[in-house]
């Protein structure tokens, strides 16, 4: 099972900082997390960035999540 | 890519394609265009920081021989309250038209309220002093302590905050609250044997770019509109100006001139959209440029900062907490780069216990714009000199308390990942390796040293790179040549291709030759454009082999490629690229390589800063005695272009630390709105910036290439104040370190 990790703003949704969930790809785990936890709005999911295993993704929708991943959610990173 | 490898172009410091043209003066920049018909387009601003606007008479103005069109807000389709990407992130519609063209109300000194497009220039300037506007003038808010002061005047009333554990009864100044933790900070505090807190300043400043923002307009009612700008991101300005005048994306196109600097300065729109709707009433095409005055009130600043830190360590120098709390301001609408502050200012350190606190604050002032790793300089500034000072608290090496705390492989970031291999270390040990650290100081000098962090980003690019019959080839890329890129994707085509550089000409298409490239920021280009262009030459080198296959009557598993010719394995046969591509009409047809990604896997780079100085303590005058910048650049494909970067980061960042600010009056009035009194560096006032690059390869991209466009420009603040801090034997709190400001420090505390 992936390990999702919640940031401190998405905690108010969770409730909780991590939780494990079984999904094969982004688009998947989303909905797995949405069905989990009821408050957080996919809208909101999927306009951040993501980091799988350390590498930051900034549009993730088919990227495939391993039973092993670390996932966790990102505001966007910009820059000048 | 893991390892340092060899490579036969990667590394040459090749001249840069375009480096003839920008220095003879044939390049084309923001206002050298000039098209059949064309007329001229002003904006009038506002002369209070902060006032309603009561009426406006534009009737003596429209009544003047050659003006041919005027625009106000009303002109602006309404625009859903939504977000928009933009060359920062996001930003949302709404405030987007209100800060082109004030609605109701103006918000800073120079906001524009109405934009006149007339025959010649003059005639325009002299239309808008015909405008009568009556205002009824509001108290303005221009630092963040009044901001966010209970009572205080309100820019907008319907602003209340996001990100509050209660939803707010009232609006506010403050358009949102962000916050990071990790571990437990008071646990952390409480292990600590040396605690030091303190607040700090750091002011508004501006990116500096030399070239105004400038452009020129046509619209066309058959859905041919034209946009020509300087701009780091074409596809941003069609996107933004399309949302803003309703249009779809595929009635405008964008053409990028070339670029004289922007530093994040220049990836958003002020007069784009103003010039297509005055090109539109008046049926012509219309020029507009800012001059320097309207560049510093209207174009967007870097934030103003108020900052508190304390860090806790233990004697043998660990680490044992941080907390930061930063309020930045956002300008005349939300969206500072508070949040990129809090999630960059301790993350040099390995930390176990670390708690952030942002806020996003409006002022009276221009929106502010990206500069340069947005947010980072000035937390990573109040973090770093806090270090500095219980390094001196516990009598040990600042670098080498770096080093005890360095962030590595695997530590665990405040943002959320862990970090892959970063070169933090290695950045710390040349400089504490250098000449530099190990030579002494005389009396009224003093140094700082200082880290600096930045994400890097990756994201979209497009490139094609189109084989022509002699062998040649034509990069057309998407992202505008801000800092020597068109080199470096040379190089990298190179490289992939087996052939000399000189074999392939790179240019910047406009939005309708290229598909969708993300702006240039973020440090991106190299890395992720040059993946697009690596991408295209292996396609390119796929059809080659292809092809040769063909001529040969063998499959294209028979054939290889090395040093830009193909080898056929089943015999001796050997094609060039040129013999391929003059046969390429037999073969199938012309060879074109395509390369469109969404770039992934930006390694982050770190940075290291070594500042001498000496202060005249007569006078408060700073001089920079002697600089060193150290910078992880992964893989430096043209080792003169990074060097550069360094040296540019830095020398804007002393900038920033030693005598640039806005300074506003008591009515919120910018005073000094020109290069003689906002005093950026000068050659003559600084000594040669050594740059060290440091290569520790990013796993994540075929040559090991790690953004280096921003996180040089973050150490400075730390270590010119550290050092100027050290010269006089005070703390330094606030920047900038000006004269004034350094002898009143001396002075208070004499």
């Amino acid at each position: 099972m992936a390990l999702i990790k919640f940031s401190g703003e998405l905690q108010k949704f969770t409730g909780v900082a991590n939780h494990q969930v079984k999904a094969h790809d982004y688009r998947s785990m989303v909905e797995e997390l949405c069905l989990s936890f009821p408050d957080l709005k996919k809208d909101a999911l999927t306009d951040m960035a993501v980091a799988i295993d350390g590498v930051i993704i900034v549009d993730p929708l088919l990227e495939p999540i391993e039973s092993e991943s670390e996932v966790h959610f990102l505001h966007f990173v910009a820059g000048g | 890519m893991s390892e340092a490898k060899e490579f036969k172009y990667i590394g040459q410091r090749s001249i840069r394609p375009d480096g003839f043209d920008k220095v003879t003066g044939r390049a084309n920049y923001g206002a050298d265009l000039t098209l059949p018909g064309m007329i001229w387009g002003k904006v009038l601003r506002s002369p209070h920081a902060h006032a309603k606007i009561k009426s406006i008479d534009v009737s003596k103005a429209e009544a003047l021989d050659g003006v041919l069109a005027l625009a106000s807000h009303a002109d602006l389709p309404a625009v859903a309250d939504v977000a928009i990407e933009s060359g920062e992130g996001s930003a949302n519609l709404i405030d987007l038209a209100s800060n082109i063209l004030a609605k109701d109300k103006v918000l800073y000194h120079g906001h524009a309220i109405l934009a006149i497009a007339a025959r010649t220039e003059a005639i325009a300037e002299r239309a808008l002093d015909l405008v009568k506007v009556e205002y009824e003038v509001l108290p303005p808010v221009m630092d963040i302590r009044d901001a966010i002061a209970s009572d205080a005047p309100l820019l907008n009333e319907k602003l209340f905050t996001e990100g509050l554990p209660e939803k707010p009864e009232k609006p506010s100044n403050v358009a949102a609250r962000h916050e990071f933790k990790l571990g437990d900070v008071e646990a952390g505090f409480s292990e600590a044997e040396v605690t030091v807190e303190r607040e700090f300043y750091t002011p508004t400043v501006h990116q500096g770019y030399i070239e105004p923002h400038a452009c020129v307009g046509r619209y066309d009612e058959n859905d041919q509109s034209m946009l020509w700008c300087c701009t780091q991101g074409h596809f941003d300005v069609r996107a933004t100006t399309a949302a803003l005048l309703d249009m779809k994306l595929s009635q405008l196109k964008v053409v990028a001139s070339e670029i004289g600097g922007g530093f994040g300065g220049k990836t958003t729109v002020y007069l784009e959209p103003l010039s297509l709707i005055l090109s539109r009433k008046s049926g012509r095409p219309v020029k507009m440029v800012m001059n320097r005055d309207e560049v510093f009130k209207a174009s967007g600043p870097g934030s103003a900062a108020r900052m508190w830190v304390k860090v806790g360590a233990k004697k043998d120098g660990t680490i044992t907490a941080m907390q930061g709390q930063f309020h930045y301001e956002a300008g005349a609408f939300k969206g500072s780069p508070v949040m990129m502050g809090c999630m960059t200012a301790f993350t040099p350190y390995a930390l176990e216990n670390v708690y952030v606190e942002g806020f996003d604050v409006l002022v009276n002032k221009p929106k502010v714009a990206a500069y340069r790793a947005p947010g980072a300089p000035q937390a990573e500034f109040a973090a770093e000199m806090v270090v500095n000072e219980i390094a001196a608290k516990i009598g040990m090496d600042p670098i080498e308390l770096r080093l005890k705390n360095a962030a590595k492989e695997g530590t665990q970031t405040i943002y959320g990942p862990k970090l892959k291999r970063v070169g933090l270390v290695e950045c710390l040990e040349a400089v504490r390796d250098s000449d530099h650290y190990k030579s002494a100081l005389k009396e009224n000098q003093g140094r700082g040293v200082a880290a600096g962090f930045w994400f890097n980003v990756g994201g979209q690019s497009s490139v094609t790179l189109n084989m022509n019959l002699d062998g040649t080839g034509t990069i057309v890329e998407g992202s505008p040549d801000i800092g020597g890129s068109r080199a470096s994707m040379q190089l990298m085509a190179a490289e992939e291709m087996g052939m000399p550089a000189e074999n392939f000409k790179p240019i910047v298409a406009d939005t309708e030759n290229v598909a969708f490239s993300a702006g240039t920021g973020g440090s991106r280009t190299t890395f992720a454009t040059g993946m697009a262009v690596i991408e295209a030459a292996q396609d390119v080198i796929k059809q080659m082999k292809e092809r040769a296959a063909a001529l040969w009557n063998v499959t294209a598993e028979q054939v290889d490629w090395a040093d830009g010719v193909a080898i056929n394995l089943a015999g001796d046969d050997r094609l060039t690229a040129a013999q391929i591509c003059k046969k390429a009409d037999r073969t199938g047809g012309q060879i074109s390589g395509r390369g469109n990604i969404n770039a992934r896997g930006a390694g982050p780079s770190f940075a290291v800063h070594l500042c001498d100085v000496e202060v005249d303590k007569d006078t408060g005058k700073v001089d920079v005695l002697r600089y060193t910048a150290a910078q992880d650049a992964g893989k430096a494909i043209h080792p003169s272009y990074v060097e550069g970067q360094l040296q540019g980061g830095a020398v804007q960042g002393i900038g920033w630390a030693l005598n640039e600010e806005y300074v506003y009056d008591d009515n919120g009035l910018l005073q000094n709105p020109g290069f003689l009194d906002y005093r950026i560096p000068l050659a003559s006032d600084l000594p040669m910036i050594d740059a060290l690059v440091i290569e520790v390869p990013n796993a994540f991209h075929p040559f090991g290439v790690r953004g280096v466009g921003e996180s040089g420009i973050i150490p400075p603040l730390g270590a010119v104040g550290s050092a100027v801090g050290a010269a006089i034997e005070l703390p330094v709190t606030d920047l900038p370190c000006s004269p004034p400001n350094v002898l009143k420090l001396i002075q208070d505390n004499a």
